[in-house]
């Protein structure tokens, strides 16, 4: 079947889609946004996590057919137009939050939701938001300070905008 | 393999009724495993995910009407007042992620003993039932006549589960969970437990402890009876150490747990007990607050 929905702002199309084939599959195999990475296929790591009409989702449990017309953000479209990082993935680098990288992209996506819902979170909060993303490298204390590094510029981006 | 996709609720049952094998799909957080790892290739997908009312709830202050599809989110966000042993048992599903997607109305589907919405809709109440819609017309199942094997319910193949209705909590309500960590955890057992002053009765429901979902019956009539003839509810009296053991025990000798690889028969037994004795004491902490403050 052929599935079109929106990636990052553009339209794309994908065809002989099977019909249970996930969201993820397409957006790595189909549509050239290899970003969201594939790991348990089970909900279980957040590898995939992206944004389905705003909502962050795991997008092996989206099946493809399912986001027909809708609007799909993976962790490229947090990335500026020039492919400037945001300000989520840049206090991942400052932070070294990353070691093999693999679950970087749905923890991106994740943090990248917590803020703009509670842009000054607590460590129990960010724990709980990040709860369904599994990193097997690092201990997750480099990814708490990240967030925190995240939560610092977010609030004072605002202030500065006021 | 089809994939359906009826913009409307009158097309998905028309669409069921063509299709009876098909697999509805809202959330995903169980079907998509199956089709991810190949345990199951149904001969089409119905997609719910257009049919906006599955999303939405209602109450008339009595009765809380649950669309099949509303994310546990949402009911964590929205509904913690009127139904807090749901919005307990919601909190502990899978992960935020999870949370955004899955919903009471797949957990009904898939049916499974594990699923954490059960324990709190059979402690909310007997007169819980779920809306199960056909071309046919449309019935409420009793919650407990809709569990009726593992993984198996009580709707008809052409039938699509509408909505859930769940008294608005009438007194304290409680869940706990058996698990290695809380997030992303299928429950080694569950335990939901319910006060309902108006009545004079209490609701329990046991998770991944038995075949399906259950009650512990006896164990809702021994309290049941104790809070009565020592007036309790009207006294709101400490209910002392001999009547919170025994609920544990009544509620341990309900399940007919299995050992396998999540834990052993003997270790859910004992956990049952152990939650059933927390969560009664910490509902009836909560009511005898609640009539002192009311006095």
């Amino acid at each position: 079947m052929r599935v079109t929905f929106s990636a990052n702002g553009k339209p794309v199309e994908a065809d002989d889609v099977w019909e249970g084939e996930s969201l993820l599959y397409v957006l790595r195999e189909r549509v050239g946004l290899p970003g969201s990475k594939n790991a348990c296929e089970q909900g279980e790591c957040g590898s995939c996590t992206v944004y389905l009409d705003g909502v962050p989702v795991c997008s092996c449990l989206v099946a493809a057919g399912q986001v027909q017309g809708r609007e799909v953000r993976t962790v490229e479209g947090l990335a500026g137009p020039d492919g400037e990082l945001g300000l989520v993935q840049q206090a991942f680098v400052d932070a070294g939050a990353v070691q093999c990288g693999f679950c970087t992209p749905g923890l991106l996506v994740q943090t990248d939701a917590l803020l703009a819902a509670d842009p000054q979170p607590s460590d129990t909060d960010i724990r709980e938001a990040l709860s369904g993303n599994l990193c097997r490298c690092t201990g997750y204390e480099k990814i708490m300070d990240a967030v925190r590094l995240a939560s610092a510029r977010t609030c004072a981006g605002k202030e500065h905008a006021e | 393999m089809e994939f359906l996709r009826p913009a409307t609720w009158d097309e998905a049952l028309a669409a069921k009724a063509e299709h009876p094998t098909a697999l509805p799909i809202s959330g995903g957080t169980d079907v998509m495993v199956e089709l991810n790892f190949d345990v199951h290739r149904p001969s089409a997908i119905l997609d719910l995910n257009r049919i906006t009312e599955l999303t939405e709830w209602s109450s008339d202050g009595a009765t809380v009407r649950l669309g099949a599809a509303v994310p546990y989110a949402r009911i964590i966000e929205e509904l913690s007042g009127p139904l807090p042993g749901l919005a307990l048992a919601a909190h502990t599903v899978g992960s935020p992620q999870i949370r955004n997607r899955g919903s009471v109305g797949g957990n009904l589907g898939a049916a499974s003993p594990a699923g954490d919405s059960h324990p709190a809709l059979l402690a909310a109440g007997r007169e819980v039932c779920v809306e199960a819609h056909s071309v046919r017309g449309s019935r409420l199942i009793p919650i407990d006549e809709f569990y009726v094997g593992v993984k198996r319910n009580s709707l008809e193949p052409d039938e699509l589960i509408r909505a859930v209705r769940i008294p608005v909590a009438d007194g304290p309500q409680q869940f706990s969970k058996i698990g290695t960590r809380n997030a992303m955890v299928i429950a080694v057992c569950a335990f939901g437990f319910a006060l309902h002053p108006e009545d004079g009765t209490v609701g329990t429901g046991i998770g991944s402890a038995a075949p399906t979902p259950r009650r512990a019956v006896e164990a809702e009539e021994y309290l049941r009876g104790v809070l009565a003839e020592r007036g309790l509810w009207e006294s709101g009296e400490l209910l002392g150490p001999e009547v919170v053991q025994r609920f544990g025990e009544l509620v341990k000798a309900a399940a007919s747990p299995i050992d396998d690889v999540r834990g052993t028969a003997d270790y859910r037994r004992h956990a049952l007990a152990v939650m059933a004795r927390r969560t009664l004491t910490w509902c009836w902490n909560d009511y005898r607050k609640q009539i002192r403050s009311a006095a």
